[in-house]
């Protein structure tokens, strides 16, 4: 039965393209998944949009939004209308095809992502040896719809947005693969489903994830930062700040363009969540060996729920990153730990079995996490503040 | 879900010109094309790119999974980038007034042909030389990311070894060169 | 510990988050126009003249002295004196304004006027949801729309409505003395003054 739950999906796949002559399908089956994908992905998108800002409303003292049905839960859908309905202005010195442009190369750039994500035990849609590869070969593409939005728009706020966040997305683009090599070295393959299958073991009831080793836990943080520099989510939201640059690369967009963009954050926000879950929190293993029955996908949506609600705790939490701030953070403090990062977990595996290794391996991340960052901020003053006033 | 339907890693005989081929032959073409054609020089860049993912689908249809997407990753992520960079933080967004044509177009079409030509040439003849080819040729065995690590780490380390110095010194020439020019703006 | 106030910013936001299911101190936000929240006592939006007793024409305080026109900043306030007069709350016959319009698209709420009228006749009306369509004739208020009666005086300024009444209860005492004293001055002049008091001597 709890077999059966599992696998409902695949089950149901199956028994939909069963009524097709035998040729068709496996592209029957792929074109299953995708449609799947595209409709799930855009309603848990809709759920998040409403989930943070009530979330956010409930952290700022105030309600979220709550006339549109009860508790607020339409909301989404009077957004969808109002995105749709509106009129989609193009400035008429922009660059028409490259503008138009900007945004589908963004969505689907985001979308293919979803394919080699392990939602549930073999609920991969593309089950390939190199799947990471693809995964960051793919998000590497979405750094250029933003340049081309911000290009297209022929305004320099545009433009100027647009180069910080490429410049920003470029800088967090290496710690981000740097703090994955570390996984697909222990695990010892660059296909996805092999990593879950690695973590996918249990001992006293416990599992083997990633994160629960001295070098998986500063990977996952160091992971969580990098993604959240990616997807120009607070505190490095920046490039699209409000209160600096309007709306950034996309203030040009109106409409069903904008709402592609925003969809396209939200997705990326998703699939790299996703991808974090898979790499370091186990992907659809469950987190004790006696919940084993629950369905997979349930626990790989359940962490990717808890990603996306920790990614709205931190918007409303921090303040907003400068552009230098930024850059100083990434290439100066977690470029340097996630390469010490990756030697501390070679030493983890050649260390063999034992607490020593995780003696030695906790230790030496701490201390240089203490070390890099007291050499970091030896300029800075804290404290309280002086001033000085003109007599 | 779980339908190894395009199953990227089966090896099987490729026919040497299927559809897919030429579709992704012209699409290469295509963008190659228009960056040499177009007269805006950013949507040359953008052309580029496109030529660049028809290149990297071509690996991928050839099951070299590696090298497609390490061509995605590097070309369209990175040096796309760069020239686009480039090209914006130079005057080379601004379209030349005297067309883009250059007046040796000839002389640069001979010189294109034969390079065409040699290139061919060597092509063609590494089918006969190759192993496998009794007259149909076969695919190449299909490369894993575990073979390509094992030879960069054991049989070409220090070519690694060496590149990665090169790009060390270049990465370390270009902050030199950025903060002098900072040195003498001040 | 590096990091500790990330850590302490998120476990404000998180008691925020909790808290504001629970107590009314994390959640502010009130659900206007179902709650509205009591107005202070010296809320103040656009003027209104004052009447006393049932008749609003009758027992409009305002005598058109002009005076709240004169010191209007942005002069919003148009008064047309009558032809007539009427008495006043002591009794003395005084003009009445015949036209009294006050523009409140102009009017600045600065209050000069309530503080120079000598009369307690134009004071700061509370009322805010005044939105109209009609931008130009919808905001000029006329003296039949201004008018409103000492009790909703009462109502909206409690406490400063029963300081005015004090100082107008005052005034009508000491406005009586006045004629009281005068109507013996005047009856002792006109009378003959008698050697002696009829009936009996002091």
């Amino acid at each position: 039965m709890t077999e059966a739950l599992d696998q409902v999906f695949v089950l149901l796949s199956r028994w939909l393209v069963s009524f097709l002559p035998a040729g068709w399908r496996p592209a029957a089956g792929v074109a299953l998944s995708v449609a799947a994908i595209v409709c799930l992905f855009p309603a848990l998108f809709a759920l998040t949009v409403l989930l943070e800002r009530k979330g956010l409303g409930r952290m700022q003292n105030r309600i979220g939004p709550n006339r549109v049905g009860p508790l607020g839960i339409l909301q989404p859908i009077a957004d969808g209308i109002k995105s749709l309905t509106k009129e989609d202005i193009v400035p008429t010195s922009a660059d028409g095809v490259v503008h138009f442009l900007a945004p589908v190369v963004l969505a689907t750039a985001v979308f293919m992502g979803f394919a080699v994500l392990p939602m549930g035990r073999n609920m991969t849609l593309a089950k390939m040896d190199a799947g990471l590869l693809f995964y960051f070969a793919i998000g590497a593409s979405t750094e250029l719809s933003v340049f081309m939005a911000g290009w297209s728009s022929r305004n320099k706020y545009s433009l100027l947005g647009a180069m910080r966040a490429v410049a920003q997305m470029i800088s967090y683009e290496v710690p981000l693969l740097m703090s994955s090599v570390a996984v697909v070295m222990i695990a010892g393959s660059l296909s996805l489903d092999r990593i879950v299958e690695a973590q996918n073991h249990y001992t006293w009831g416990l599992p083997h994830w990633y994160i629960f080793t001295p070098w998986g836990f500063a990977g996952f943080v160091l992971f969580a930062i990098a993604a959240t520099a990616e997807t120009n989510r607070s505190p490095f939201d920046l490039p699209e700040g409000e209160s600096e640059l309007v709306a950034g690369y996309f203030t040009e967009y109106s409409g069903f363009k904008f709402a592609l963009f925003f969809l396209g954050e939200y997705l990326a926000m998703f699939s790299i969540s996703g991808l974090g879950a898979t790499l370091f929190l186990g992907g659809w293993s469950a987190p004790f060996s006696f919940l084993g029955w629950v369905p997979s996908w349930i626990w790989f949506f359940g962490k990717l729920l808890v990603s996306m609600c920790v990614f709205i705790w931190m918007r409303g939490t921090l303040p907003r990153l400068r552009q230098d701030q930024l850059m100083n953070f990434a290439w100066k403090f977690v470029l340097p730990l996630t390469m010490l990062n990756l030697m501390v977990a070679a030493l983890w595996h050649f260390l063999g079995d034992g607490w020593a290794r995780w003696a030695v391996c906790s230790a030496i991340l701490a201390v240089s996490y203490v070390g890099m960052a007291w050499v970091g901020m030896r300029r800075m003053h804290f404290g309280a503040r002086s001033y000085r006033y003109a007599e | 879900m779980g339908h190894p339907a395009f199953s990227v890693s089966h090896r099987e005989q490729v026919a040497p010109m299927s559809f897919v081929f030429y579709v992704l032959a012209a699409v290469t073409l295509a963008g190659a094309l228009a960056a040499v054609l177009l007269k805006n020089t950013v949507h040359c860049a953008l052309a580029l790119t496109v030529a660049f993912a028809g290149l990297a689908l071509l690996y991928l249809e050839l099951d070299a999974q590696f090298a497609g997407f390490a061509q995605i990753l590097v070309y369209i992520g990175a040096v796309a980038i760069l020239i686009v960079f480039a090209i914006l933080l130079t005057k080379g967004s601004e379209t030349p007034k005297d067309g883009v044509y250059s007046k040796n177009w000839l002389a640069g079409l001979a010189i294109a042909a034969g390079v065409f030509a040699v290139l061919g040439w060597a092509v063609l003849e590494s089918a006969r030389v190759l192993p496998g080819s009794g007259g149909t040729p076969t695919a190449a065995p299909a490369v894993t990311v575990l073979q390509i690590g094992n030879a960069l780490m054991g049989r070409y380390v220090l070519p690694l070894e060496i590149v990665a110095l090169l790009l060390t010194a270049a990465l370390i020439g270009a902050v030199i060169v950025a903060m002098h020019e900072k040195e003498e703006t001040r | 510990m590096l990091g500790e106030g990330i850590l302490k910013g998120m476990a404000e936001t998180a008691k925020n988050f909790a808290g504001s299911f629970v107590s009314a101190e994390r959640l502010t936000t009130v659900q206007y126009p179902e709650e509205r929240i009591a107005p202070i006592e010296a809320t103040r939006d656009f003027p209104f003249l004052v009447y006393d007793g049932a008749d609003w024409e009758a027992g409009l305080r305002c005598v058109a002295c002009q005076i709240c026109e004169k010191e209007c900043p942005p002069k919003c306030i148009y008064i047309e004196k009558s032809a007539d007069k009427k008495p006043d709350y002591v009794g003395k016959p005084q003009f009445y304004p015949a036209k009294f319009d006050i523009d409140i698209s102009v009017c600045m709420s600065c209050q000069i006027c309530v503080e120079v009228c000598p009369f307690e006749a134009i004071k700061m009306d509370t009322e805010f949801e005044l939105s109209t369509a009609d931008r130009f004739g919808g905001l000029l208020f006329d003296r039949r729309r201004l008018a409103k009666p000492n009790e909703y005086y009462h109502r909206i300024h409690p406490a400063e409505a029963a300081a005015v009444d004090a100082r107008l209860a005052e005034g009508k005492a000491k406005a009586n003395v006045k004629q009281t004293n005068a109507a013996i001055a005047a009856a002792v002049k006109g009378a003959e003054i008698p050697a002696r008091l009829p009936g009996g001597g002091d």
